[in-house]
């Protein structure tokens, strides 16, 4: 650091109060044009300056965690650095791939499995082929259930052309009431608006955060965030861990409370409205003519206390037939491509942490389940 | 340190600036300082010790001064008012237990008013004793570094200090099974312990000057240094603060400009290195040589951006109130020998070791009947001042390692420069570029391996690392 009389001497300034209120001020002003300039010309496309697929490897899911410590992941909202960051966007697609997305929840994005545990991981070492080209599997899942979020991400996938989409649903997804309030979807307010008109669903729009919310203030953590991301694909690239995977942990729960509730509705049967099924329908629009197979996931049945009142943590026996009856008379009605595994894989055995979170051994029972029905299907 | 606190301390600095007169400016720098000892103490699971030991640290550095006061005594009057400070302020945190809110003052809940009363009758009757037998006592001069060496190790070696807190816990009718190294961090301590070896030490060696209990109160545990140096000495500190603080506009622009460099070293720099900077978990992760490669580099940087921006924060805060205080860096990164590392690197405590042990050990050793052989003199001067550097960061295996590793460097170093003074004085300018620019390279890599041992606290993690970074693993 100079001295600071020679300081005053290089830069021929006086160095008294009046120089210091004036770098003092014009410090603040620049402080708020640069806010006001980010506010307004409002850089979305930020996240999609990535250093993954250039530096480092790109991920083989979506950026989720929440101890970034340990995980060398964490979780953001934005979607186009999600991708960025995400193998599927790592440059050309080889003229031999036969390319399969896998849309869904925390069971496709893999908790508690390693990257090639997952379905996407399990279907890629199976070695498929289909219509002469090698199967490679992108694991698009993201660790909150909901159809809505699957749709903005469904949407913003349809970029990178695949040749199927497998998109694995629960009834947990449906609810129309818990469509907008996901963080994912809560965060991107001008994508969702913009699905909502697309495909007319029947949700009111969220609300454009404010000028402020807008600024480099504002923003500070989102943009924090993205920072983190590409910090962490050091670790990613170095060690391979995008999750922290615990010796121990509780098991999926098996005995329940008499509650036969399911968000608030009572048997015999869910109302007619409760369930967004305008949504799926929007994604089977978005595909346009991929071929898009519907999946009902498997889930634990359990077989303890009051299981004659509910199959799982999730869902009471009455919501979740019911659900199954109505989804496959949509599927019928629709002409959707639809498989229903819901019970492929009963025993408490085959799940983790949660009634949907399928071990390693159950998660390749499924993969082979899925890929049967895939080498079945003729080509185009 | 969190940003909240450091913009806090900036605050206190501003307010203290503007009441920065002569008249009463110790007292009020003396003030603020206590009340960022205690401010500063992290929350601790034994019930009130983030409360005593503040209280201890205040009553070691009045037992600093007191075994230091000159043999002509003292003029008690000038000291009574800093004393009744002291002991006043105690009482006022002491007695923020009756508030109906938590102030951010003490992290937690103080002690019975009573207990409070117990402890500085205690505190004052030691400091009392010392002032009045201090100076006659023949031992005192040995014994008190010797008590200070004891807390070191009571605080640094894990065995021990876990067997204090289970003394501690039992005392309190706390649970003992969750006894933890852990549960006694004493904030500060080792800069405190040094700021008073070294006045101990000056006084015995009839260099010290003679100063108040507010001014050498103040210069134990001058705020803005507390938590990380610099370690200041008290005859340059006291020049400073002896002088009227009038701040030109200069000394605004460059305390500005160090402070914001700091907490950008510190915040933006350090903190991000830090998600990727090698630590005990991924040092067994990583799959390849090159990324554990990257993982020390970001480990050796952010350690040094992490230190480096607490102490441009701390000679920013303290030029803000008038006082220069002492450089602890200055580009060691580039230097091309581990010896001017070590002259660029943590530059006052190596100074402190340099005065304090380096230096007498090494007349020691030449002053013998029978002097050794001067490459063995240097070799077990250097060896063991890097090796009581080491243990001044923690008394683990891990720790000796590391002030091995740098002993030994830096005697090799030491033979090699030996070696080739003759031989490369006459080297052409480029060649003595290309030679200082390797040297700083190599010196670069041999302080980033060694702070693999400094990283890591198990030696197995440490050598799997250095097989590893060889391509061994």
């Amino acid at each position: 650091m100079l001295p600071s009389t020679e300081y005053s001497r290089n830069a021929e300034v006086r160095l008294d109060s009046r120089f210091l209120r004036n770098v003092l001020l014009k410090g603040i002003g620049l402080f708020l044009i640069c806010n006001w300039l980010f506010a307004i010309w409002n850089p979305g496309g930020l996240g999609k300056i990535s250093l993954y697929n250039h530096l480092f490897p790109g991920r083989e899911r979506f950026p989720f965690g929440e101890n970034p410590a340990q995980s060398y992941n964490l979780s953001l909202f934005d979607l186009d650095a999600m991708f960025a960051s995400h193998v599927i966007a790592g440059g050309a697609r080889p003229a031999d791939e036969y390319r399969l997305i896998l849309i869904g929840d925390s069971s496709v994005w893999g908790i508690l499995l390693r990257p090639d545990e997952t379905l996407a991981g399990q279907l890629n070492a199976a070695g498929l082929t289909r219509c002469g080209k090698r199967v490679h599997a992108y694991n698009l899942g993201y660790p909150t259930i909901s159809l809505m979020k699957d749709l903005l991400i469904l949407d913003e996938a349809m970029r990178y052309q695949p040749d199927m989409v497998i998109w694995l649903v629960t009834l947990e997804a449906f609810p129309a009431d818990k469509q907008l309030t996901t963080p994912l979807i809560a965060n991107n307010p001008a994508r969702v608006n913009a699905l909502i008109r697309k495909f007319d669903l029947p949700f009111a729009g969220l609300s454009q955060p404010t000028l402020w919310e807008r600024t480099i203030i504002g923003q500070r953590r989102a943009l924090a965030d993205l920072f983190r991301l590409q910090m962490y694909g050091v670790l990613w690239a170095a060690t391979g861990v995008d999750q922290i995977y615990p010796t121990d942990y509780p098991r999926a729960q098996v005995d329940f409370e008499t509650d036969a509730s399911f968000h608030g509705w009572n048997p015999p049967l869910l109302p007619a409205d409760a369930l967004a099924f305008s949504v799926l329908e929007a994604g089977a629009r978005a595909v346009g003519d991929t071929p898009l197979l519907l999946v009902n996931e498997p889930m634990l049945i359990s077989e303890g206390e009051n299981s004659d009142i509910r199959y799982n943590f999730f869902y009471p026996r009455w919501a979740y037939d019911h659900y199954r009856q109505r989804m496959a008379e949509q599927a019928q009605r629709h002409g959707w491509d639809y498989l229903d595994l819901w019970d492929l894989l009963p025993d408490k055995s085959n799940y983790t942490n949660s009634a949907i979170h399928l071990t390693p051994a159950a998660e390749a029972l499924l993969a082979r389940q899925i890929a049967s029905v895939l080498t079945q299907k003729t080509c185009p | 340190m969190a940003l909240a606190f450091i913009l806090a301390s900036i605050a206190i600095t501003l307010l203290c600036t503007l009441a920065n007169r002569r008249r009463g400016r110790t007292y009020l720098l003396m003030a603020v300082s206590v009340l960022a000892v205690y401010a500063l103490q992290p929350a601790l699971p034994i019930r009130f010790l983030d409360f005593w030991l503040p209280t201890a640290t205040l009553t070691l550095a009045a037992c600093g001064w007191a075994l230091t006061l000159p043999a002509a005594g003292q003029d008690w009057k000038r000291d009574r008012a800093a004393a009744l400070l002291l002991v006043g302020i105690a009482v006022l945190i002491g007695l923020t237990r009756y508030l109906p809110v938590s102030l951010p003052l003490l992290p937690s809940r103080p002690p019975q008013m009573s207990l409070v009363g117990l402890g500085l009758v205690i505190s004052a009757l030691i400091v009392a004793l010392l002032i009045r037998y201090g100076r006659q006592a023949r031992l005192l001069p040995i014994s008190a570094p010797i008590f200070i060496l004891g807390m070191f190790i009571a605080l640094k070696c894990p065995p021990v200090t876990r067997q204090v807190s289970l003394l501690l816990r039992a005392l309190n009718h706390q649970a003992i099974a969750t006894a933890n190294p852990l549960d006694i961090r004493w904030l500060g301590f080792s800069y405190i312990a040094f700021r008073i070896l070294h006045t101990l030490r000056d006084r015995q060696s009839g260099r010290l000057p003679t100063v108040s209990l507010a001014e050498y109160v103040t210069y134990v545990i001058f705020f803005p240094t507390l938590p990380a140096g610099p370690i200041d000495r008290l005859e340059r500190f006291v020049v400073d603060l002896r002088r009227p603080a009038a701040l030109t506009a200069a000394d605004w622009l460059a305390a500005g400009r160090r402070i914001v460099l700091g907490l950008f070293k510190k915040f933006a720099i350090a903190d991000s290195l830090a998600l990727i900077a090698l630590n005990a978990t991924n040092a067994w992760q990583v799959h390849a040589a090159g990324w554990m490669w990257m993982l020390v580099y970001a480990y050796a940087l952010q350690i040094y951006f992490d230190f480096s921006g607490y102490t441009d924060i701390a000679i920013g805060l303290g030029r803000l109130l008038g006082f220069h205080l002492p450089e602890n860096f200055n580009a060691p990164y580039l230097k091309p020998n581990l010896t001017q590392f070590w002259n660029n690197w943590h530059m006052t405590l190596t100074q402190w070791f340099r005065a304090y042990f380096f230096n007498p050990l090494t007349r020691a050793l030449r002053s013998a009947a029978r002097p050794l052989p001067v490459p063995v003199m240097i070799f077990l001067a250097q060896i063991s001042t890097m090796l009581l550097i080491g243990l001044w960061h923690g008394m683990t295996w891990n720790f000796i390692l590391w002030g091995l590793w740098h002993g030994l460097g830096l005697f090799f170093h030491n033979r090699w420069s030996e070696w080739t003074r003759g031989r490369l004085a006459g080297l052409a300018r480029p060649w003595q570029k290309a030679l200082n620019f390797g040297g700083a390279v190599l010196t670069f890599h041999f302080v980033a391996l060694g702070w693999v041992f400094f990283a890591l606290p198990e030696p197995s993690a440490s050598w799997h690392v250095l097989l590893k970074l060889f391509g061994l693993a």
